[in-house]
């Protein structure tokens, strides 16, 4: 017994330490100071997510995800290598550790994690599935779309997500399948088909570049699918993963507290606990990831909280907030305590 | 020496007075007569084709130019495409390409450096036209090019010289398509030789089969699926943080693909070769490296040169290709131009822009082609 319990007081000394090791072994965050850069897996354009302006710079939510990473660890947006994956590579350049991280509006899955060998560090947008139908059609609700022709992308869950949805309902369908969005969008207002399905985000987008006939479009109120999208790296580098994910909880928390990138100087004298410790005034949060103090400081003052950053980007394809408002508005987006 | 009118007074017949033939016999009214109007079918056909003629190219010449929006107020996150999709269906919106223009050309590299892709452009060019001129196939070519090709690598890469470096995945638009093209037939045209002078060896049957294996193993597959296992596949047999850059692996998929179609190409033009030239080679005692290249080869290759080109144009446009494993060529950059919300739906414009781009090259090659072979034909002429 006596023995027993000094073996295992052993073991702790030992192991204590060995777990202390362990938590501060990055491979990943070695890599990323040795280059200098995070090197981040995009879309090939994705509008409001990821695409590259007239001038080439990357523009979107997920590009300026990057972005917060990389002043979280260098305390410098810029030092980011962008590189962009389509649907098919993308997780082979996750896993070959030709990227980061991909911020590429990725849905979380059970599969992705258990099999892929894949972490979400978060979720930046909550998309779902939609239809969207003309409003001569007088339909209110997608349950009376019972033998409508309806226009979807293939390869995709969007497709598989539609078929369940009428089979589940007992109702039938024509599925008019189109792979390009600018001709599945033609074939729409055209009328080759009474309704156009994809996440909502999406459709939302298409409506307001309608211009004035976006009021002849309607969105129905089921969403048939849940579309969680946020970064993703690969398992087993916790260090990394944590800054990932703390990283887009900084720019929740700060919108939650009213920080933003104009203001977060002053609110460097701020007297509200919550916020010295974000901006790493007291408490030495950064420290424990291995960072600079004021690396979410860094964050909001480049990047800015996470409402500029859906001004900056989403606002202009007009898709309103809803879902993804801060949870005290009744949305979803919600940071954990930091501290 | 007597005139033959002369000839014909001293026979005592009148001198044929010479006459204009009718001018319906004769000039642009015959022929229109002969090829277009020759019966009721034929005018029929002629009037409705020219009715459909005028009337799209007029429509065309409507929307491409007279109700086209040329501009547009604001620039890049401030623009106001208002005028544009008011148009809609009218008129062309050229103001993307005017805002555009430089990411498709140039994709993401970086804005204040995009006169170094817009002068390998320039040299590619200029490359590409010394090269077709004969008088200048001379050993010395060789030099132009690999000066030509340092000078390309510096201006794209940079880091030298005060130049900023430049990351490979910045590179896009033109450039890449013209670096995917130009490498991709100066490293298969000569690859595509040696296995087609390869799969003749019945001597060597070890070459032979490796030559045949390689051909239909290549061409057995589709390009996509070399890309494929290019991007996707090979990296994963490598150890981590070991990178082999995108760009090349594309290039090298992109080469086996080629010189795969080449050889077949080549080898057709080495059987056309009658066995007499082999054996008056063999008469004068060359070795089998002398009789190929001065012998079997000029002419073997002079006569494929019409599928020769064909496959080059092909490789040309099957660059593009590239899209689907991330990399900005010239259609991937216009396509990208067209996402941001205030530009959708203009895809029309983007695409008619590139089209003209490829019709450029390919049309030149093509031309480039034809002259070459009526050069090079002029000894068989009779």
């Amino acid at each position: 017994m006596h023995t027993a319990m000094r073996a295992g007081a052993l073991a702790l000394a030992i192991a204590l330490p060995a777990a202390e090791a362990v938590a501060q072994q990055s491979p990943t965050l070695d890599a990323i100071r040795a280059r200098g850069q995070v090197v981040c897996g995009v879309t090939t354009g994705v509008a409001g997510f990821s695409n590259p302006d007239s001038q080439g710079v990357w523009r979107g939510l997920d590009a300026d995800g990057c972005r917060t990473v990389a002043a979280a660890i260098f305390g410098d947006a810029n030092r980011v290598r962008f590189v962009p994956t389509t649907s098919q590579n993308r997780f082979p350049a996750l896993q070959s550790g030709e990227v980061d991280l991909l911020y590429r509006n990725t849905t979380w899955t059970l599969g992705r994690e258990a099999f892929l060998g894949f972490q979400f560090a978060g979720i930046n947008f909550y998309d779902g599935q939609a239809f969207m139908v003309k409003r001569a059609l007088g339909v209110t609700s997608a349950k009376q779309l019972d033998g409508a022709t309806v226009c979807v992308q293939p390869g995709t869950t969007t497709e598989l997500n539609l078929a369940d949805f009428f089979r589940t309902n007992r109702m039938s369908f024509r599925p008019v399948v189109i792979e390009s969005l600018e001709e599945i969008r033609a074939a729409f207002i055209s009328g080759r088909c009474d309704v156009y399905t994809s996440d909502a985000s999406a459709l939302a987008s298409f409506r307001f570049t309608q211009g004035p006939n976006a009021e002849q479009y309607v969105m129905l109120p089921e969403i048939i699918s849940k579309e969680p999208l946020g970064p993703v790296v690969r398992k087993g580098d916790q260090r990394f993963f944590d800054i990932v994910r703390w990283s887009l909880f900084a720019q929740i928390a700060a919108e939650e507290l009213g920080v933003t990138s104009a203001n977060v100087d002053q609110m460097l004298t701020s007297q509200v606990p919550d916020i010295q410790r974000l901006l790493g005034v007291t408490g030495g949060i950064g420290q424990m990831m291995g960072l600079d103090n004021r690396w979410a400081y860094n964050i909001i003052k480049q990047v800015g909280n996470f409402g500029e950053m859906w001004e900056r980007n989403i606002t202009p394809m007009g898709v309103p907030r809803g879902i993804n408002a801060l949870w005290t508005q009744g949305g979803l987006m919600y940071a954990p305590p930091i501290r | 020496m007597t005139p033959p009118s002369a000839e014909a007074a001293t026979l005592g017949a009148a001198p044929a007075i010479e006459r204009r033939p009718p001018s319906f016999a004769l000039g642009p009214i015959a022929w229109l007569r002969a090829n277009l109007f020759s019966s009721w079918l034929s005018t029929a056909v002629t009037l409705l084709l020219a009715y459909f003629l005028v009337s799209w190219t007029l429509s065309f010449l409507n929307w491409a130019v007279v109700n086209a929006i040329w501009d547009v107020p604001g620039t890049g996150q401030q623009v106001d495409t208002s005028a544009c999709r008011a148009a809609r269906g009218e008129g062309a919106c050229w103001a993307l390409i005017g805002e555009k223009y430089r990411f498709i050309l140039f994709g993401l590299y970086p804005f204040d450096e995009q006169w170094r892709p817009a002068l390998v452009v320039v040299i590619f060019v200029a490359l590409y036209v010394i090269s077709a001129m004969r008088r200048f196939w001379r050993k010395e070519l060789a030099l132009i090019w690999l000066a030509a090709l340092t000078a390309i690598g510096v201006l794209m890469w940079g880091g030298v010289f005060g130049l900023p470096y430049v990351e490979q995945e910045r590179w896009g638009g033109l450039v890449i398509t013209l670096i995917l093209a130009t490498f991709g037939i100066a490293f298969a045209f000569p690859l595509s030789i040696l296995v087609a002078l390869g799969r003749r060896q019945t001597s060597m049957p070890a070459v032979k089969a490796l030559c045949v294996v390689y051909i239909e193993l290549i061409r057995g597959v589709p390009l996509i699926s070399l890309l494929f296992m290019a991007s996707v596949m090979f990296p994963l047999f490598l150890p981590e943080g070991m990178n082999i850059d995108k760009l090349l692996r594309a290039q090298i998929a992109i080469i086996l693909f080629a010189a795969a179609y080449l050889a077949e190409v080549v080898r057709g033009g080495l059987q056309a070769i009658p066995k007499g030239q082999y054996e008056a080679a063999d008469a004068l005692g060359l070795t089998y490296w002398q009789k190929t290249g001065l012998i079997i080869l000029p002419q073997a290759l002079k006569i494929s040169i019409p599928p020769l080109v064909n496959t080059f144009i092909g490789m040309f446009k099957d660059t593009s290709l590239v899209l689907i494993i991330g990399i900005y060529d010239l259609l991937n950059t216009a396509k990208t131009s067209i996402i941001e919300p205030a530009w959708q739906g203009f895809g029309v414009e983007a695409y008619l822009f590139v089209a003209a781009i490829y019709f450029v090259f390919c049309f030149a090659m093509s031309k480039y082609s034809q002259d070459l072979e009526r050069e090079l034909d002029k000894g068989r002429r009779r």
